[in-house]
């Protein structure tokens, strides 16, 4: 374990802990969710010292409400910078896969094989085509390879659906992951590369002085060099402490799960997908709150029902779990990635789809973080700048 | 390994286990029935395909997991025996239809 806490350490420690270098650590990373973590995985792959610091297991994690998709299709509208970014992430991920792979025994169970948004009816069908060509028009977005299907196209594919599907639109380079041991690869992989992870320490104060920045903790302060917001919503209350400005909205969502039945569905869908093992997961709701207590029954039932009309198989398969989660989601719904003017080496990173863009955090985010300057050319447009108001005045520096 | 008590005078339930005839008595539940019936019941489990046979017996475990009558993933433990019932010992994962 760390030497890092003023409260916990030894003399020996400190001692080594002073001989060795001015900070605790080269970065200090406020939040161990996925977010977090790919981005503490990838300092720490680059060498740099680095300290995790996490609430607790009765925290509000959006690293367990994930879909676990690795999306692309129908993303970005309106932002075409975010399609080019998550088309980077999606291109890396098996990069990443295989990097995790390789040092921590566990396989993510990375597919990426293509996926399909499925539409009931004839109304859906002719609202994804009217998607499908605005993404299709938007300049300056990258190429998503997105195409509308009819029923008997899709069938060939996913040979279980029923009479109401009336198509769908498919997207060559969707895919899905197992995002649970994903996280936990990247926590194996903190202790291979000597990251100390710190549970319990929600950050209450962040000043610099010296040149370090000073977190506290109610277990004690700690110092370090740099520092990344990474703590989901919180980061709307972190991130003015440092300069900087992380606008959130509230969003729930719900998933259900049912028992392991045999593989049936080779492509993961946007509300539907079967993992490695069996399970098949309902999801994607999306309601305007942030209340995770409590289950809506009448929102489940609309997700079941939804899900037994595009594969009526499923309507004889047992529930087995089901659950809300709060989701993190930026204002506007894209990410916001910046360096702070008044407070330099202070980071904030806050973005919804923290599975599909894992890669870029580990890979791209992290290289960044360690060279001290974000790229304007790869994330200069998810600055905070564009909310306008108080985000202007921290627009990192691009 | 399990012999039924002599002096259990319950009347006799025929039942099918993968299509061949099983006598059962009334009053016994599916798990039991296997357990007693001196064949080899093992199903494999979903995801490892590891051996198990019913522990239980009282609806907590879920290792009784078995096809009874064209459904999937039933415990066995919880369902009386019927006459004529058909049971299929399940490999694996519930299969689509089951």
């Amino acid at each position: 374990m760390s030497k890092a806490f003023s409260s916990e350490v030894d003399a020996g420690s400190r001692e080594e802990n002073a001989s060795k270098r001015k900070s605790d650590y080269d970065v200090a990373v406020v939040g161990g969710g996925l977010l977090g973590s790919a981005i503490a995985w990838g300092l720490g792959r680059l060498g740099k010292t680095v300290a995790v610091l996490d609430e607790g297991d009765i925290t509000k994690r959006a690293s367990r409400a994930n879909f676990a998709l690795v999306w692309v299709q129908s993303k970005g509208l309106g932002m075409p910078a975010y399609t080019v970014w998550t088309v980077r992430a999606s291109g890396a991920w098996g990069r990443l896969a295989a990097e995790l792979k390789q040092q921590t025994g566990l396989d993510v169970s990375l597919q990426q094989n293509g996926g399909f948004h499925l539409t009931l009816g004839e109304d859906e069908f002719g609202q994804r085509t009217e998607l499908v060509k605005r993404m299709h028009n938007q300049v300056g977005a990258a190429d998503y390879k997105m195409e509308m299907m009819p029923a008997s196209e899709v069938k060939k594919a996913l040979p279980l659906i029923g009479p109401e599907v009336s198509g769908g639109s498919y997207c060559p380079l969707d895919g899905h992951v197992n995002s649970l041991r994903t996280f936990r690869a990247f926590h194996t992989g903190f202790k291979a590369f000597g990251i100390d992870y710190f549970p319990e320490r929600p950050v209450s104060a962040i000043t610099k002085s010296g040149g370090e920045f000073r977190l506290a903790t109610p277990k004690g302060e700690l110092r370090a060099a740099k520092v990344v917001l990474a703590a989901g919503n919180a980061n709307q209350t972190l991130a003015p402490m440092v300069g900087l400005y992380a606008p959130m909205g509230p969003t729930r969502g719900q998933i259900v799960v049912t028992e392991r039945t045999v593989p049936f569905l080779p492509h993961p869908l946007t509300t539907i997908r079967q993992t490695d093992e069996g399970t098949v997961m309902i999801g994607d709701s999306k309601e305007d709150e942030l209340d995770d207590r409590a289950l809506k029954h009448s929102i489940s039932a609309v997700m079941a029902d939804r899900a037994q009309r595009t594969f009526p198989h499923l309507a004889r398969l047992n529930v087995v779990r089901s659950w809300a989660g709060i989701r993190v989601m930026p204002r506007d719904g894209f990410p916001i990635y910046d360096q702070s003017e008044t407070h330099p080496g202070a980071f904030v990173a806050c973005c919804h789809s923290g599975v599909t863009l894992a890669s870029n955090h580990a890979f791209e985010i992290a290289r960044m973080v360690a060279q001290g300057a974000l790229e304007p050319e790869l994330v200069g447009a998810f600055s905070a700048s564009r909310f306008g108001g108080a985000g202007a005045a921290n627009n990192g520096g691009y | 390994m399990f012999k039924r008590s002599e002096q259990d005078k319950r009347p006799p339930v025929q039942i099918f286990v993968d299509g061949v005839a099983v006598a059962a008595r009334q009053g016994d539940t599916v798990s039991a029935a296997l357990l007693a019936s001196g064949r080899d019941v093992r199903r494999s489990t979903a995801v490892s395909g590891a051996p198990r046979l019913p522990y239980c017996m009282m609806g907590v475990c879920f290792d009784c997991l078995v096809t009874i009558d064209g459904v999937g993933n039933r415990q066995g433990c919880l369902v009386p025996v019927a006459e004529g019932m058909q049971i299929e010992i399940q490999k694996g994962k519930r299969e689509i239809g089951k």
